[in-house]
């Protein structure tokens, strides 16, 4: 299956990209980043204890279930306000 | 109820103005401003860059409103945050909260600023004399949060 990944912030800028299709067998969201995390390199920020991430523009956790087509997102915390 | 996301600036006078505009029933209103500090962690900020995540922005601050709306009468709430290029002394963030009585909207207001420090998608980037860099998200700000 198919899903898109978008980056913000200083995950954005470290990747430097802002997005990418990915595809594999996943379940969940944890799923989409450990496939992140194996091609290495600066992908190794996906690791970092306090990321956020969300699915469909919804905040979530990374046991959150992922389908196909959707768009999950992975942040740092958040410093708006 | 509204939310705004804009890159323009906003008049806070005017904004509080239109909290009670119309609406006789309306007893207390609550607003917070944000606003950008010349000065942060230590450093002088020249200024700085709000990015955001578009669609997720609107709807995590929807949903903060309508969870603000369950838990407190409220009769209006207005959420605008500011993205793109900021300098020290403007506006960021205004959250107008209107109810018949003072502390709905005292504890509504404070509950939206803290849940949007901690669920809205904004990320500050900072502007220095030592270069640019990306504001951390702060331990006491997820501490906030959590008493609710």
């Amino acid at each position: 299956m198919k899903v898109r990944v978008v980056y913000f912030a200083r995950y954005r800028e470290a990747l430097g990209r802002d997005g990418e299709q990915l595809e594999g067998d996943f379940k969940v969201v944890d799923d989409v980043r450990q496939a992140l995390l194996e091609q290495g390199g600066d992908y190794l920020l996906l690791a970092e204890q306090n990321l956020m991430c969300a699915c469909n523009q919804d905040l979530c956790k990374l046991d959150e279930p992922v389908r196909e087509g959707d768009e999950v997102a992975f942040f740092p915390p958040v410093t708006g306000g | 109820m509204g939310v705004r996301v804009q890159q323009a600036a906003f008049d806070p006078g005017l904004e509080v103005n239109a909290m009670h505009a119309a609406n006789v029933g309306v007893g207390a209103v609550v607003a917070f401003v944000g606003y950008v500090r010349d000065f942060n962690d230590g450093r002088e900020v020249a200024g700085m860059l709000l990015e955001h995540y578009p669609g997720m922005t609107e709807k995590a601050l929807g949903k903060i409103v309508v969870d603000a709306s369950e838990r407190w009468p409220l009769l209006k709430v207005e959420v605008l945050h500011r993205i793109g290029a900021l300098e020290p002394g403007e506006p960021i963030v205004f959250v107008g909260v209107a109810s018949a009585h003072r502390q709905a909207a005292f504890d509504a207001c404070n509950f939206i600023m803290d849940y949007l420090k901690t669920r809205a998608p904004f990320w500050k980037k900072e502007n220095t004399a030592q270069g640019a860099h990306w504001v951390e998200g702060k331990q006491s700000d997820q501490d906030a949060a959590g008493r609710w």
